[in-house]
């Protein structure tokens, strides 16, 4: 953990486009203050490239608070970097001393292709839940929000899956680059509503399906999502996600996998 | 100067909105598909918007320059979202929410559009939880409340501290939904550059590609604006690093008026910036207020020793010296001058930055010798532990440090009563436009008001114009389409080909919020206001010959988006400032120091200023012309805010 202000040795993915052959670039950046973020570290790495007139350094940032997902690089090999529970926007270079190497890279993943830099193409998420990631109630045709009680246990599971920010960083972290973690967070958030029940099976079908269609690998039970996962999001959904597959797939009735079969077709 | 006109019903205010409702022109099911509906923007008022319209059958394209619709900024809001359901049985109405916010807005926002707004408030909490978002629950399964500043009843709902994020998520999924139905045909990584006008009317816009650089025109009958608000051209402030003000402004620079721009909110509970490098200032929950004391030491000469040594009678409680009765709970307007104020004295503490020390003490030390640790920790736990991870001190040992940062700005696109902009067919939501909040937003109000102009407004009056209005087709080779293609061409071309490029878009950024923030920010005077109007033009000519763009305009190019995004800002910045010094007055957000009490309260000026002030472009950005919407209040009687 360092106070001082720090020189450090960055070795940056470059790639210019998603068929374009991508390598390391070595940087030097000085003055790094312990309190910057390390997206601000980057920050001050790219003023100096465009400054002497070279390209920026391309990656995804938005809130830079945790929340919204955006940011997202492997940093010395791991998600996120170091840091349990953060996102690489709120990793803080007070885990970094002087002298430091980083090397940054992107998440990698077939179904994740680089489109610049560490900017990765995640639309095979939303692509995930426009296969049934919600529930459908039209607006305006909702009962009073107090007509079905919950019980205060499944609202706080609800909750604890559905607070993944849909960052990719359990994918870039699987050694078979799956996504069940992300997918099981939305299918139990909604599973285990009494709002989520009336498709709760056809939902798990049609996402679980898109899941293998976008490329992402099978869930072997390395556990790395939930170690990477900023948000803490437990490996327990994938369990139950799997156990109401396999219903789903038991009860499938035509009605059921209409959609499913059509995707096939 | 003309007066505007907000097209409000006539009749008592409960009954305006119903009446209107029934008053309003219907499209026939079968004749929606025949109408194409743009939707700029994917958080809370343009996904709700989206996934509505595209339910109802319209044909609608939703458009954002994020990744993702999800990832919008609306994704970050933390505390709650307000309704009138009365669930706690603690004297809520309808009628109550609405004179709060009336009050709250210090009586410069049009009671019909509030009083709707408190209305469909209580529709909003049954859609989001129809839809499964997970907001926190009682015991007995019922949903759970929590109290937010300005208001005396329990009526803000809440899902953990990422209330922002669940609520997006559940409009997100009811896109999602039409999406896969295909009645929304979503674009992501798309920055909308400007509106296609044709004969006086919003016929589509011009966008880029941020992967592939490219430039497309999207022809539409209608266009939505629901791109959120303008708080980043301070360039810190607790906004996403990617909001700006781009679409709003060139909509502006088409005809649409833009209102009341000096009207923006200042936070007072953000971690203070560390250093020069900073991006962004990070949002700390008011609720941190109920049980921290705010404090700074009486004397200048103290603010650089460990807190633990300076004795309680060296200490200077000021806002339960200057407020006894609201004290740490004063609103949010006040808390934030009152801290510019110790701190311009000189007693400001932690690190200097430019020169000064901005941060006061929130000090915990007494709750948790009175409550004890494990309570402090079960009520903001998460919190503490995020200031730890940004600022590396333990706030249960070391008092916190805070102080205000620019978070949300009421001002925005004049809309009237139908969330119509002054262009026929261009519509205004969400925090673009400026249409509920007066000069002075209530907290857990901005999302109540994304979601109802979404879900519950817009999609009645933007039916209405499509139902009164056959818009003649447009081509993609109307003159008016290449003229605007053209324009963003010559934009962009100024951008990457500076005469003399030397400075990153963030130089400059930096330099345009510091002048803002000083002098258009939680406190403004006549002599700063104007010197900030020959400072910033100044600024943008050297912006202009010097700023620097690297790398390819046709590929991902962020430094060219930044560059854009900035050379907006200058021009709003500049119409802040003329805003600012119009309104000779101080009311909510706006402290004009001219006009202030003995004690240093903010003074309004209801017979001079009780109107909407809406800016027209005119070509030349210093000289705009103002328009003026006056103000009635049939139901809440203006007087004077206290909170002593
Ligand atoms: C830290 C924080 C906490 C907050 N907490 C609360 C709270 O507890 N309660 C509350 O009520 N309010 C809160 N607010 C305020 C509230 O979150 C916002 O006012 C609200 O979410 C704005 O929603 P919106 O839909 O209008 O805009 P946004 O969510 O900002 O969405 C803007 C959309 O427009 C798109 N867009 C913008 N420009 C373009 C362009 N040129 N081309 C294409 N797309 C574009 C973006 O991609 C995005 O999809 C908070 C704000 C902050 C900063
Ligand atoms: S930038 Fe939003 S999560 Fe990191």
């Amino acid at each position: 953990m360092s106070q001082e202000n720090m020189k450090l040795t960055l070795h940056v993915w470059r790639q210019s486009g998603p068929q374009a052959d991508g390598f390391f670039e070595t940087h030097k950046v000085s003055d790094i203050s312990p309190h910057m973020s390390f997206l601000e570290m980057l920050d001050v790495l790219n003023e100096q490239l465009v400054e002497s007139g070279k390209d920026a350094v391309a990656f995804e940032h938005d809130c830079r608070e945790g929340i919204c997902g955006s940011c997202g690089m492997v940093v010395n090999g791991m998600a996120h970097g170091p840091q349990n529970l953060t996102t690489t926007c709120q990793l803080h270079m007070r885990q970094y001393k002087d002298g430091d190497e980083i090397w940054i890279e992107p998440w990698r993943a077939s179904a994740f292709p680089v489109l610049k830099d560490l900017v990765v193409e995640r639309a095979a998420f939303d692509r995930i839940i426009q296969a049934g990631g919600y529930v459908s109630v039209r607006t305006g045709s909702a009962p009073d929000a107090n007509e079905i009680a919950i019980p205060k246990r499944y609202a706080d599971s609800a909750m604890d899956a559905a607070a993944c920010i849909g960052c990719g960083a359990c994918v870039a972290a699987c050694p078979n680059a799956s996504a069940s973690l992300f997918t099981a967070a939305k299918v139990a958030h909604l599973g285990l509503l009494p709002q989520g029940q009336p498709e709760r099976l056809s939902r798990v079908a049609q996402m679980v399906m898109q899941h293998d269609l976008e490329g992402f690998g099978s869930c072997t039970n390395h556990g790395e999502c939930e170690a990477a996962c900023p948000k803490g999001i437990s490996i327990n959904f994938i369990a139950q996600m799997n156990r109401d597959y396999l219903k789903s797939q038991l009860l499938s009735a035509s009605s059921l996998t209409r959609k499913t079969a059509e995707k096939h077709a | 100067m003309t007066t505007l006109n907000g097209h409000i019903p006539e009749g008592p205010v409960a009954e305006l909105w119903d009446k209107h409702r029934f008053n309003l022109k219907l499209v026939n099911p079968a004749n929606r598909r025949k109408h194409k509906v743009i939707i700029v923007g994917s958080g809370l008022a343009g996904a709700s918007a989206a996934a509505t319209l595209g339910e109802q059958g319209y044909e609608v394209e939703c458009i954002c320059f994020h990744d993702s619709p999800r990832r919008a900024h609306s994704i970050a809001a933390q505390g709650g979202i307000n309704a009138a359901k009365n669930y706690q049985n603690d004297g809520d109405s309808v009628y109550r929410l609405f004179y709060d916010t009336v009050k709250g807005g210090d009586f410069r926002a049009r009671e019909a559009n509030v009083y709707r707004l408190a209305q469909v408030s209580v529709s909003i909490i049954d859609q989001c939880v129809a839809q499964g978002v997970p907001f926190a629950r009682e015991y007995g399964g019922l949903l759970a409340n929590r109290s937010f500043g300005g208001a005396q009843v329990s009526r803000t709902f809440y899902a953990r501290g990422q209330t922002g994020q669940q609520l997006l998520l559940g409009a997100y999924q009811a896109l999602s939904r039409q999406i896969e139905a295909k009645s929304v045909t979503m674009r992501n990584r798309l920055e909308m550059m400007d509106v296609i006008v044709v004969d006086g009317k919003a016929r589509g816009i011009v966008a880029r590609d941020l992967v592939t650089g490219k430039l497309s025109t999207h022809l539409a009958d209608a266009v939505v604006l629901a791109t959120g608000g303008y708080g980043n051209v301070y360039y810190l402030s607790t906004n996403a690093i990617g909001s700006n003000v781009t679409a709003a402004w060139r909509a502006h620079r088409r005809g649409a008026l833009f209102a009341n721009p000096c009207f923006t909110q200042i936070h007072p509970t953000c971690i203070p910036q560390a250093g020069e490098t900073q991006s962004k200032l990070t949002l700390m929950s008011e609720s941190l207020r109920n049980d921290g004391r705010i404090w700074v030491p009486k004397n200048a000469a103290d603010v650089t020793k460990d807190p633990s040594s300076i004795p309680e009678s060296e200490r200077d409680y000021y806002l339960e010296r200057r407020y006894p009765t609201f004290g740490n709970l004063a609103p949010r307007d006040i808390a934030s001058r009152a801290a510019k104020v110790v701190c311009d004295e000189g007693r400001g503490v932690g690190p200097e930055v430019n020169g000064q020390r901005r941060g006061v003490y929130l000090d915990f030390a007494d709750a948790i010798g009175r409550l004890g640790k494990a309570v402090i920790e079960e009520r903001y736990g998460n919190l503490f532990e995020m200031y730890e991870r940004i600022t590396g001190e333990n706030p249960y040992s070391v008092p916190m440090r805070i102080y205000p940062a620019s978070h949300y700005t009421m001002g925005g696109l004049w809309v009237d009563y139908n969330l119509m902009t002054t262009v026929e067919g261009l519509f205004g939501t969400g925090e673009a436009n400026f249409s509920d909040h007066g000069a002075n937003r209530l907290g857990a109000s901005a999302l109540m008001q994304g979601l109802a102009d979404g879900y519950f407004v817009l999609p009645y009056t933007l039916s209405n114009y499509l139902a009164s209005h056959k818009p003649a087709p447009v081509s993609q080779d109307a003159p008016e389409v290449k003229a605007t293609v053209k324009d963003v061409e010559a934009l962009i071309g100024k951008l990457t080909q500076a005469p003399d490029p030397k400075h990153h878009p963030d130089y400059y950024h930096r330099k345009l919020g510091q002048i803002i923030w000083d002098k258009c920010g939680m406190s403004r005077n006549e002599a700063g206001l104007k010197e900030a109007l020959r400072e910033i033009p100044q600024l943008r000519d050297d912006f202009w010959k010097h700023v620097k763009v690297s790398g390819e305009a046709e590929g991902v190019n962020q430094t060219l988006e930044k560059a854009a995004r900035v050379a907006d800002f200058f021009e709003l910045g500049e119409l802040m400032c003329l805003d600012a010094l119009d309104r000779d007055e101080s009311c909510g957000s706006h402290f004009r120091e001219e006009h202030q009490t003995e004690d240093g309260e903010a003074k309004r000026n209801d017979a001079d200023y009780a109107y909407v002030a809406a800016w027209e472009y005119t070509g030349d950005t210093s000289t705009p012309t103002l328009h003026k919407e006056p103000l009635e209040f049939q139901e809440v009687i203006p007087s004077v805010r206290s909170y002593k």
